[in-house]
């Protein structure tokens, strides 16, 4: 049994920016880690995949990118090396290969036991990550067995994929990046459509995160929006890191040849029904980049900024006038789904009464319980929260929390 | 991003407080959210038959309202039919406009929107030889289903578009319409 005041759980960006603000508060603490530093990066991650955001816009507590490229994309290993790089830049007192099999109370401290040992501490940090598994529907259990199927942790390439019909089901930026990587490799593809946001790479000459950042959206705190659970699940941007594509939007994807379709609503006796809402989420899409678009041009135009290019949109998003309402999963047309249904955290090993009846970590900005705090989550307290550049900003208002309110604990 | 667009309080006629209030009420008792819909309906004579729609379940209990509805359908001559009363793909399509329409409202009434008028034109495409069973590949429901929406509101164009996008995101008979339910039918 090891003491320490704070175990952190999970050494990816969030769980290294924590141990700095811990740190630099002088609060002794560990950073478990069951892998090894940033590892599900790599591990979990496909090959292809790169950052949606820019390399100037990985900044951490105490670190940022500072290579030749600031406007470039970092792939899998450079984001890990960038990772590991500031592990040992912090000096993060690390404990890797460690599996965190459950955090408990005991007494007014918690107990977190590991396969290396356990610690008694008392303030516990979940970092462990908003993407730890594959959100999956219930209609997997649907699918005949003759189709391969896979998920956001399990896709990798589309060297995986046997020839053929492709069902790719989510079109936020996971699922617009796999399908036009699968369409392009000679695979028949169909997209299933569900609510989404298209946005053009750049805008006026800007990436577009770099308007999100500059105009504050990216800031805005939990305070300042309505539905706040809405927020949350709001997928991500239909984006990719290619700072070479405008967009990689269902008008991409149509041209490359890719078969969109509504949302993929249920499979029943082997065929997969669609909704026949694909008009609306389309012209929903419109709406919401529009929205955003003339918001960046009214702040420009009120700090008038300089030298911006003049506004140009992307067109209207088309589709087919009678897109498919369902498709045979038992005549060998389709051979695989790649379900892209977005990650969810997975806290199995938090043993504690702090979830809400849908098994929904509760918590409120990061604070979930007295010493217990999350961070890397969606939205958790800033819009940019789960973004590398939003979690050192969270870790420090925790740290500061921690810090407070660590003499506090009730007896 | 919703902006008020006038001076005057925004009255459509839809509490959305209470509608508010509701989300708060459901969210600490969600099995108060389960309601059970019902119409009765019973024949009359050839093709048509008329529907007695009052009782219904929510918040926990079964509620009598003071007035029964009553819907009744009919098929039009061209069928040898009494042409008493609209077919029933046409109640479903006036359904899904009324749903539309009232999410309109209680949309732009969340927004600040001050609504003047509201039209709706909704029309179902159908091959009559689906429901004779003369070829498989013709389904007995619509083809196709357009609704187009004239309004006349104090609102920009995109705003009044994305209250329309927004009503269909929320109505009950356009996610029926557009999606699949387990209907089970038996006899007593």
């Amino acid at each position: 049994m090891r003491h320490t005041s704070t175990v952190i759980i999970g050494a990816g960006q969030a769980g290294l920016a924590m141990s700095k603000c811990l740190s630099d508060r002088s609060i002794t603490h560990v950073v478990l880690e069951q892998g090894v530093v940033a590892q599900s990066w790599v591990k979990d991650r496909r090959t292809s995949l790169r950052l949606l955001t820019p390399n100037w816009q990985s900044r951490l507590p105490g670190f940022r990118y500072r290579g030749p490229d600031p406007d470039g994309y970092m792939n899998m290993l450079q984001i890990t090396g960038f990772l590991r790089d500031y592990a040992h830049v912090i000096a993060a007192p690390v404990e890797e290969h460690t599996t965190v099999c459950s955090v408990t109370l005991d007494g007014n401290r918690y107990l977190v036991c590991t396969n290396k040992g356990d610690w008694v501490c008392d303030n516990v940090v979940v970092a462990s990550g908003a993407c730890a598994q594959p959100k999956l529907p219930q209609m997997v259990d649907a699918v005949p067995d003759s189709i391969a199927q896979l998920s956001l942790t399990t896709y990798k390439s589309p060297n995986q994929v046997a020839r053929g019909g492709v069902l790719v089901v989510g079109a936020s930026a996971s699922g617009v990046q796999i399908a036009a990587e699968l369409s392009t490799t000679g695979h028949d593809v169909t997209l299933a459509v569900g609510e989404h946001i298209r946005a053009p790479r750049h805008y006026r000459g800007r990436d577009i995160q770099w308007w999100l950042d500059r105009t504050g959206v990216l800031d805005e705190p939990v305070k300042d929006v309505d539905d706040i659970a809405r927020a949350r699940s709001v997928p991500s941007f239909q984006l990719t890191g290619d700072a070479e594509l405008d967009a990689i939007d269902l008008n991409t994807l149509q041209a490359l040849g890719v078969t969109v379709t509504g949302r993929l609503v249920g499979i029943q006796n082997g065929m997969a029904q669609f909704s026949g809402s694909l008009a609306n989420h389309c012209a929903m899409s419109d709406l919401k980049i529009g929205r955003l678009l003339d918001h960046f041009d009214d702040w420009a135009m009120r700090v008038n900024f300089p030298n911006l290019q003049i506004p140009r949109r992307l067109p209207p998003t088309c589709f087919p006038s009678s897109p498919h309402l369902a498709a045979d999963l038992n005549n060998g047309v389709i051979r695989t789904i790649v379900w892209a249904t977005g990650y969810s955290p997975d806290f199995s090993w938090l043993k504690l009464p702090v979830f809400d009846p849908k098994g929904t970590l509760i918590h409120d900005q990061g604070i979930v319980a007295h010493g217990l705090y999350v961070l890397g989550l969606p939205f958790m307290r800033r819009r940019k929260s789960a973004l590398i550049d939003g979690v050192g900003g969270d870790a420090q208002a925790l740290s500061d929390h921690l810090v407070a309110n660590r003499h506090k604990r009730a007896a | 991003m919703t902006t008020s667009t006038q001076d005057m309080p925004v009255s459509n006629g839809v509490n959305t407080e209470a509608l508010i209030g509701a989300r708060g009420v459901f969210a600490e008792m969600p099995q108060a959210a389960s309601f059970t819909f019902r119409s009765n309906c019973d024949w009359v004579d050839g093709s048509e038959s008329r529907n007695s729609i009052n009782g219904y379940f929510g918040l926990g209990e079964e509620h009598i309202r003071k007035q029964t509805f009553v819907i009744s359908s009919d098929h039009p001559a061209v069928f040898s039919a009494t042409d008493r009363a609209p077919t029933p793909p046409e109640i479903a399509l006036s359904a899904l406009a009324s749903c539309l329409t009232g999410g309109v409202a209680a949309v732009a009434q969340h927004r600040g929107i001050q609504l003047r008028k509201v039209q709706a034109v909704v029309e179902g495409d159908m091959d009559m030889r689906g429901i004779l069973g003369m070829d498989p590949d013709i389904r007995n429901g619509f083809s196709a289903v357009r609704v187009t929406f004239n309004i006349d509101a104090d609102a920009s164009e995109d705003d009044i578009r994305a209250l329309v996008a927004q009503s269909q995101k929320r109505s009950t008979v356009f996610d029926l319409m557009t999606n699949p339910t387990n209907v089970h039918v038996v006899v007593a």
